[in-house]
């Protein structure tokens, strides 16, 4: 949306022409095979007769084609639109994570990638969400398999009411025939991955609510990983736990993001800066910016942006 | 207002230095005696519900003893009573009215709370409701007048035909009997089951049930394997207090079961409830024994019920307990 | 890993949804049912000489149903009197005065206990207590049976929506340093005032269709109550009186035609009362917004 507008006062600001950053279309990606999704110019400007839209954002670094692409995405709450032509590209084996102000739409962004708003009838998503080449907004999908391989976790640990076993194997026994010894075997390894087999091995069998508040949300990552997605979405993973456990599972997620593509939201800048590769920056339903988390952070082009982290707002 | 000086107790002029509080607490004493005896009266009442109907069994009791309660004998005439019939009549249609409506209640809680859209679960919540409100009476017409003979037309001899002569629902199809008396009673149940159950689902946390969706489940499965073992103990407690509702039911069950003192192994047949035999009797029993004798059935159904509802409200107790010690 | 079929976890899917909502609309096809039923059978019975005219023998035309009518008002009117108060203040003490203590976590078990009490047996209680000692069926014990049904249901729904109070307009009350009594009926009960209207008339409307307390309580009577004058009126309360639900089991249950086309008429006047009280009371709520 704003981001050409921005862009294009940047140059008049700092006298330079757009060198490194080539303008923002997908014709310089060419593993892209989505068309652009607005009619830019060759340098970033904005035909006049358009309105806003937020640029498709690709880092020219990596050449890799881009796990998740979202073009025009909007989403509304009844008559209310909270989410106003989000572009994004989130790229494999990264960490991406999302910041903003509360209310900015971020939790609700990602909630479209798995398209569990879809549980709330007066939720409401327009626009395509590409994942792998296939439209996950359109009508033919199959939810189970998309939610297999898009897994979630959620501010508040949310073991289900049953044992830790259980809990971890809930989702393989849904979607797999497995014998007893399979089971295990991929429950363990789904506990391992989420550094807590250790803790638990010996009391499998006791409810998922006795383990700590740290130790849940492990739980419910060893219970999503266990039925081996593709992508990670995290919603503020770590705002309900204390600093041990949120190092830990920060720890956890510079590990998984090695298997996993990784999509986190936070409100925790200093987070958002330790843990991920890419940040994007939302305000009020826009994607205001997007980039390679240093560079957010250090050289944001944006105003808002720059506002935001530096903590005159939000 | 009078200006405040530091040097002078907040009195205002012309009244005593003492504090207003003992002035206004006879009021509030005597307010507080009287609502609490108002709340009193509750378990006087209760208590004296007991009693009474102890007292009045005092002649059966002597004259029948034990008998009483092991005996299924219901002769006026030469004085023999016993409860055995009116018991068994009371369990089998109450049985027959749970096994139904507990199941049914579940899956239209099911429907209202995750299947219907908004305006559909209000006007078919609301239409429940309405049939939790229509009086007991009613009921029993519409059991008495147009179930009964549907039954005996068309239900009744399909399941004869179908089942091939099991001795369950073996004699004629007469209509009114111990079966139509536990559908029509299921059907009373199922309003008063189906909104507890439904409060009960609205209360599981939308974290468990995005958490158990999103790991790609149906709504099948996540009821299943997440709600419902959440919502166990709160359909318990509707149970208990369906059972409950089911045990005092009277006027629909007395129109609908024929009234007849003895026990059969068809559910075709008639029967009786202790609420039935005591509607049906009480007016016409002239001798102190016969009344005597309704009056101790009435207190088996007492100690009953209060054993059931004591047993509904330790469970609610204890699960209330529970969900807020637990984390 | 061999995947579980999907198909298959679909088709259970939908069974159960299915099933889910026929489940729902045989519901609503029951209570459809029943209340065509007693339009068609009632309806054509409503006339101006039903609300006026006594019961006439059976084959004899042109009787009606009025004292049963104005019977089953007056006795719900009595009931009303002493058990909503009553109800209300025993609910007062339990979400006020006695909130937290062990009395009152007794006398609410208690009247849970109480309002899972058969109805025929607090009739069987009454008949003990008046109907015996009077020596005869009255419409003040009928009133009382019912007074006794009520109060424990309006003292609970009094309890219940007084707890529902906000606990912050609760600490703004007491921190004014008024008296317990004042805040407990001035705002606390103020501020729940439509639920506890709509638990009264909720109620109301379950006791006046009630059958089985009244049996051998007010028993019933072919006669007006005497309206000529107060001691009158007074006394024939203290005899039979005729109200529309026990006068539905009697007719029901003859073998006349026309007495059971008069016990139709009288069902659907007395669902047509209940659900309105009962449609009123919600539409109390959602206009609240509660």
């Amino acid at each position: 949306m704003i981001l050409a507008e921005c862009r294009m006062k940047d140059e008049e600001n700092m006298g330079e022409k757009p060198q490194s950053d080539p303008p923002p279309s997908l014709e310089t990606d060419p593993a892209a095979g989505v068309e652009p999704a607005a009619s830019f110019t060759e340098h970033g400007g904005l035909p006049s007769t358009d309105r806003p839209q937020s640029a498709p954002p690709v880092h020219k670094e990596s050449a890799a084609r881009p796990k998740i692409q979202v073009r025009g995405l909007n989403f509304f709450y009844g008559q209310q639109q909270v989410l106003i032509d989000n572009n994004l590209d989130v790229l494999p084996n990264k960490v991406t994570a999302i910041i903003g102000p509360s209310g900015c739409g971020k939790s609700t962004h990602i909630r479209t990638y798995n398209r569990i708003y879809a549980l709330y009838r007066e939720q409401r998503a327009t626009g395509r969400i590409m994942m792998d080449g296939q439209n996950i907004m359109a009508g033919g999908v199959d939810l189970l398999d998309l939610r297999r391989r898009v897994g979630m976790i959620f501010q508040k640990p949310s073991p289900l009411p049953m044992s830790i076993f259980d809990n971890v194997a809930y989702g393989l026994r849904l979607h797999y025939k497995l014998s007893r010894g399979e089971l295990h075997e991929r429950l363990e390894n789904a506990l391992r991955k989420a550094a807590l087999w250790d803790e638990v091995k010996d009391i499998l069998n006791r409810p998922g609510t006795a383990l700590s508040g740290g130790q849940q949300q492990r739980l419910c990552i060893a219970r999503a990983i266990a039925v081996e997605p593709e992508v990670l979405l995290m919603d503020e993973p770590c705002s309900a736990l204390d600093p041990v456990s949120t190092a830990r599972i920060e720890d956890l997620i510079a590990e998984l993001k090695k298997r996993y593509t990784i999509v986190i939201v936070t409100h925790n800048m200093q987070q958002a800066s330790r843990a991920s590769d890419y940040t994007v920056f939302m305000y009020q339903g826009n994607l205001i910016e997007y980039g390679p988390t240093p560079q957010i952070f250090t050289k944001p082009r944006n105003k808002q942006t720059e506002d935001y982290i530096t903590g005159r707002f939000g | 207002m009078t200006v405040l000086n530091p040097s002078h107790p907040t009195s205002r002029p012309g009244l005593d230095a003492t504090p207003a509080r003992p002035r206004r607490l006879p009021m509030d004493l005597l307010v507080h005696g009287f609502v609490a005896l108002c709340a009193l009266l509750i378990v006087v009442l209760l208590a004296g519900l007991f009693v009474e109907l102890v007292v009045g069994s005092r002649l059966a009791m002597k004259t029948l003893g034990w008998r009483f309660l092991t005996s299924n004998a219901w002769n006026p005439v030469t004085g023999r009573f016993g409860v055995l019939s009116s018991l068994f009549g009371t369990l089998v249609t109450t049985v027959i009215a749970l096994a139904l409506a507990i199941p049914l209640s579940v899956v239209i809680a099911l429907f209202l709370v995750e299947l219907a859209p908004p305006r559909v679960a209000t006007l078919v919540g609301g239409a429940i409701e309405l049939l939790a409100a229509i009086p007991s009476i009613i009921f029993g017409m519409w059991g008495l007048f147009l179930f009964a003979p549907f039954m005996s037309d068309h239900v009744q001899p399909w399941l004869q035909r179908y089942t091939g002569g099991l001795p369950l629902f073996s004699g004629p199809p007469m209509g009114v009997g111990m079966l139509t008396a536990g559908l029509v009673l299921a059907l009373m149940v199922l309003p008063f089951v189906t909104a507890i159950t439904r409060d009960v689902f609205r209360m599981v946390p939308g974290v468990l049930r995005e958490s158990a969706y999103g790991l790609g489940a149906t709504t099948s499965e996540v009821t299943r394997k997440v709600t419902l073992p959440f919502a166990m103990p709160g359909i318990m407690g509707a149970c208990f207090l369906g059972l409950g509702r089911a045990l005092g039911e009277t006027m629909a069950v007395t129109f609908v079961i024929g009234n007849d003192h003895k026990i059969s192994g068809s559910l075709f047949a008639a029967g009786n409830t202790i609420a039935s035999t005591l509607a049906n009797e009480f007016s016409e029993a002239s001798e102190p024994l016969y009344l005597s004798a309704l009056i101790e059935l009435g207190l088996v159904l007492l100690v009953i019920t209060f054993l059931v509802q004591i047993l509904a409200q330790l469970w609610l107790n204890w699960m209330g307990r529970g969900q807020e010690g637990g984390r | 890993m061999k995947a579980r079929s999907v198909r298959r976890r679909h088709g259970l899917d939908l069974a159960l949804k299915a099933f889910s909502g026929l489940a729902a609309f045989g519901g609503c096809f029951m209570l459809g049912w029943i209340l065509l039923l007693l339009l068609g059978r009632g309806l054509g019975a409503l006339n101006w000489d039903f609300f006026t005219k006594l019961p006439t023998p059976p084959g004899v035309q042109g009787g009606g149903l009025g004292n049963a009518i104005v019977g089953t008002l007056a006795i719900t009117l009595m009931a009303s009197l002493v058990g909503v108060p009553l109800g209300l203040l025993g609910g007062v003490f339990l979400a006020e005065f006695g909130r937290g203590t062990r009395l009152a976590a007794g006398i609410r078990f208690a009247a849970n206990i109480l309002m899972g009490v058969p109805s025929i047996i607090v009739g069987v209680f009454v008949y003990g207590i008046l109907v015996k000692p009077m020596g005869g069926f009255s419409g003040y014990a009928g009133a009382l049976a019912l007074a006794i049904i009520m109060l424990p249901i309006v003292a609970r729904t009094t309890e219940d929506m007084l707890r529902l109070v906000p606990g912050s307009l609760r600490e703004a009350a007491m921190a004014l340093g008024a008296p317990r009594w004042k805040v407990s009926f001035g705002i606390f009960l103020r501020a729940a005032k439509t639920g506890v209207l709509t638990g009264i008339l909720l109620a109301v409307a379950r006791v006046s269709g009630e059958t089985a307390p009244l049996l051998f309580t007010a028993l019933n009577s072919p006669y007006w109550n005497r309206f000529d004058s107060l001691p009158h009126l007074l006394g024939s309360f203290a005899q039979p009186t005729a109200n529309l639900t026990v006068t539905i089991f009697n007719q029901a249950m003859s073998p006349y035609a026309d007495w059971q086309r008069s016990a139709w008429a009288a069902s659907l006047l007395i669902t047509l009362g209940v659900l309105l009280v009962t449609l009123t009371s919600r539409f109390l709520i959602q206009r609240r917004g509660r």
